[in-house]
């Protein structure tokens, strides 16, 4: 329990406890734990003086914060024009039916999270599909599906992206 | 690999910045003979495995033991992501595309260590054949003019000193020493520049309106949300230039009156947010950010804030509630943001390019920067050219180019030899303009009259194949999604008219329906508290403007003629093309496909539910859509 309390402490230190920072402050925590803990949110609530509805409310309202454990492997498909034009969709329901897993969702065995975003930016690689970081160009809905098939628990190491000084 | 000058400390004055930058452009003259390796890390560089590339060339320069002076560098995208990854040999230029790793020791022994040029990675023109050995000699580049992607791609995004060399933090100098607040205001609106972000408001009348409004401090934003799907030139400016971004505000913030900063960047663009917390570190340290900075009464700092993921905080009140930790929801713009904007503060937002075209401009000064351009549209314009088009990437064009230029010229036409059917300009927000306005000079005024808009630079050419009313339904369930749920109009009436969006490509289209989505468009353009609602029946008003055909083709004959609409079209087998391996009838889930071992099978149209199986599974590609 005290580690805990620890972790909030320094994430509420970190930006003087000032009440804007909380998005910030919520990116931390999910950095630290992959989503955002219920109990964590009651914590910070009580330290900010602010209500938890509100905290509540900015972690519902934007798209990257999540309240539920996410699987062992990020699976992000670009839903953006290009993406969306050149076939994300039926991308999505292939992935979508094979696995059971909605968008936003994590598969029943917790192999991987799947998240449809509006856009990466990478359209000269449409459609795109992000595993863990590492980006796949012009995928169709058997490659998606043989991608994600080759993830296996607990062996992949996640690819470093990151520029390189 | 690339050289640090040992021990720079913090630039107190313009003339120590001048004797640094004399230094750092000696050094670089000195090694003139020395080549340099310039491999692109941009995303879509990097996704085909660049970083591995740069790696590879920085092991074969140690392992080589030679005496030459050899750089290796990793930059900031070149804008022709299509060809990626490309790897550029300096001094000479020669320009190398679709690289692999295999590729990198026959580059460095034949190119960089003896001068060869490897015919077979130089680009190739599919029109001419011609090879091109440098950026300067491919179409692609000839007839873009790069101001602000100007040192992309050739300097190094997280060394200050690349900047430094480039003349990068002279406009702040002279700026600081050289002019008064008023007089950059007075540059600027020489310049005649317009905000890039979407809106194209006067730069100048903004920072006028918020240096003389009362109340302290004073906030200066960059918008770096940029949330229009296919849209990523703010991506690659703050990826691969973060200095010019930082700068631009600098500036601002000395004309505004701010000491305060802040740059608000999507969340999906990690390596943009490395890289500027990278450039605030180094310009910190360097005493270009901080107090008193090069010497002068002036103070300024800046803060990155990573955006939530929500669209609607591209809109400049959502997005200062984001920075405030609350959920983003734009409020009535009766009182101006210059007034009370952040914190209720007087606060100038403006989107990452516009402030990289700050320095330029104070640099060269307003009257170069608006012999560029058309009478209302000065200076030039970062697009993202995607979709059909043969070239896709990065491209920044004089204003009052033609859109058919842009998309044949630069772009190479359209993919696959299919014909051009729209081009989408604008983002969601924006609309689709047909064939017979391509001659249009792109400007913000011209693009308006279309019922289209400039927007952030998305710039997405549509072929033959694209149905028009499904691009209308993706835009409008975009904005659906992303809506913030405020205000009454955006919320329902985006949701009406998704409702009869859908049921159009299902094929239940009533007759009355194309009224009834005008009528939502008008009230909910008359009615939505933001841009977002204002704009969001762009997509469905223009498509009807110049598309009405293909709706009443799916409304009253049930067709999609784009053959993209489940259901609204059928599909046969080539009986020339079919080999009767049977693939299609194991598929078919309602046994509508017969024939025998060795004869051409045969869908029957009755019992068919077009559910697209046996054409997804066929490997002769003999089952075609009619």
């Amino acid at each position: 329990m005290k580690e805990e309390d620890k972790i909030i402490s320094t994430i509420v230190k970190r930006y003087d406890a000032d009440t804007g920072m909380l998005i910030p402050m919520l990116q931390d925590l999910q950095e630290e734990y992959g989503y955002l803990p219920e109990e964590h949110l009651r914590r910070l609530s009580k330290k900010l003086s602010i209500p938890l509805t509100r905290i509540y409310g900015v972690a519902t309202f934007y798209a990257s914060f999540r309240l539920a454990p996410k699987g062992e492997h990020d699976v992000t498909l670009c839903m953006g024009t290009v993406c969306y034009l050149k076939g994300a969709p039926q991308i999505l329901e292939a992935i979508c039916d094979e696995y059971k897993v909605e968008p936003g969702g994590t598969t029943q065995d917790k192999l991987f999270s799947l998240q449809a975003v509006n856009c990466v930016g990478a359209c000269a690689l449409a459609p795109v599909m992000i595993v863990d970081e590492k980006y796949y160009d012009g995928v169709s809905p058997k490659s998606a599906l043989e991608i994600i098939n080759g993830l296996s628990s607990g062996k992949e190491e996640p690819v470093e992206e990151g520029a390189k000084s | 690999m690339s050289k640090k000058a040992s021990g720079i400390k913090v630039i107190d004055s313009p003339e120590k910045l001048e004797r640094l930058r004399k230094k750092l452009v000696k050094q670089q003259k000195t090694s003139a003979e020395s080549k340099s390796v310039s491999v692109c890390i941009g995303t879509a560089c990097a996704a085909k495995g660049s970083r591995k590339l740069y790696d590879l060339f920085c092991e074969a320069v140690k392992e080589s033991g030679v005496d030459i002076e050899i750089n290796t560098k990793s930059v900031g995208c070149h804008g022709f992501c299509e060809c990626g990854p490309i790897v550029v040999i300096h001094p000479e230029g020669i320009f190398y595309q679709r690289v692999e790793e295999p590729d990198v020791e026959e580059i460095f022994r034949e190119t960089v260590l003896k001068d060869n040029i490897i015919e077979r990675l130089l680009y190739k023109d599919p029109v001419t054949g011609v090879t091109a050995k440098t950026a300067e000699e491919i179409a692609f580049y000839k007839s873009q003019y790069r101001i602000v992607l100007a040192e992309n791609g050739i300097i190094d995004p997280i060394n200050i000193e690349d900047y430094i060399t480039a003349g990068g933090y002279l406009a702040l100098a002279k700026a600081l020493t050289e002019m008064q607040p008023e007089e950059i205001i007075d540059e600027v609106e020489h310049a005649g520049l317009r905000g890039r972000g979407g809106g194209g408001f006067s730069t100048a009348r903004k920072w006028r309106s918020c240096r003389s409004a009362r109340g302290t401090p004073k906030y200066v934003i960059c918008n770096g949300d940029e949330g229009d799907p296919g849209a990523f030139m703010d991506r690659s400016l703050m990826e691969g230039n973060p200095h010019s971004v930082l700068e631009g505000m600098i500036i601002g913030g000395y004309a505004i009156g701010s000491s305060h900063g802040y740059i608000y960047v999507r969340n999906e663009y990690p390596l943009a947010v490395k890289h500027l917390t990278l450039a605030i570190e180094q310009a910190r340290k360097l005493g270009f950010l901080g107090k008193n900075i090069l010497g002068s009464s002036f103070s300024f700092d800046i803060r990155i804030n990573r955006g939530g993921g929500a669209f609607v905080c591209g809109e400049s009140t959502a997005l200062m509630a984001s920075l405030e930790g609350r959920t983003g929801e734009p409020r009535a713009k009766y009182v101006h943001t210059v007034e009370q904007g952040l914190y209720e503060k007087p606060t100038n937002l403006n989107n990452a390019e516009t402030w990289a075209n700050i320095p330029p401009i104070i640099d060269k000064g307003g009257e170069w920067f608006s012999s560029i351009g058309t009478e209302g549209s000065k200076g030039t314009k970062i697009f993202s050219l995607v979709g059909n088009v043969q070239n896709t990437g990065l491209v920044e064009i004089p204003m009052g180019m033609t859109l058919r230029e842009m998309i044949y010229t630069i772009g190479g036409g359209i993919k696959n030899g299919k014909k051009f059917k729209a081009v989408q300009t604008g983002g969601p927000s924006g609309g689709c303009i047909p064939e017979q306005y391509l001659d249009t000079p792109v400007d913000f005024d011209e693009l308006t009259k279309l019922g289209s808009m400039m927007g952030s630079g998305g710039m997405i050419v549509m072929d033959e194949d694209t149905c028009m009313v499904n691009v209308a339904k993706y835009f409008l369930e975009f904005l659906k999604k992303e809506s913030c749920g405020k205000c009454t109009p955006c919320r329902e009436g985006l949701a009406q008219m998704l409702d009869i969006l859908e049921r159009i490509t299902r094929g239940e289209g009533k007759k009355d329906d194309l009224q009834k989505l005008e009528d939502l468009a008008n009230l909910l353009s008359g009615t939505a508290l933001c841009a977002l609602g204002k704009t969001a029946a762009n997509p469905v008003l223009s498509t009807i403007r110049y598309f009405r055909d293909e709706y009443e083709a799916h409304i009253h004959e049930q067709r999609c003629p784009a053959k993209v609409c489940k259901g609204l079209f059928a599909y046969i087998i080539d009986s020339e093309l079919c080999k009767a391996c049977g693939i299609c009838k194991k598929a078919c889930p309602a046994d509508a496909i017969s024939g025998e071992k060795k004869v051409p099978h045969v869908i029957d149209p009755e019992k068919c539910t077009k559910c697209g199986n046996c054409f997804a599974k066929c490997p002769f590609n003999a089952v075609i859509k009619v």
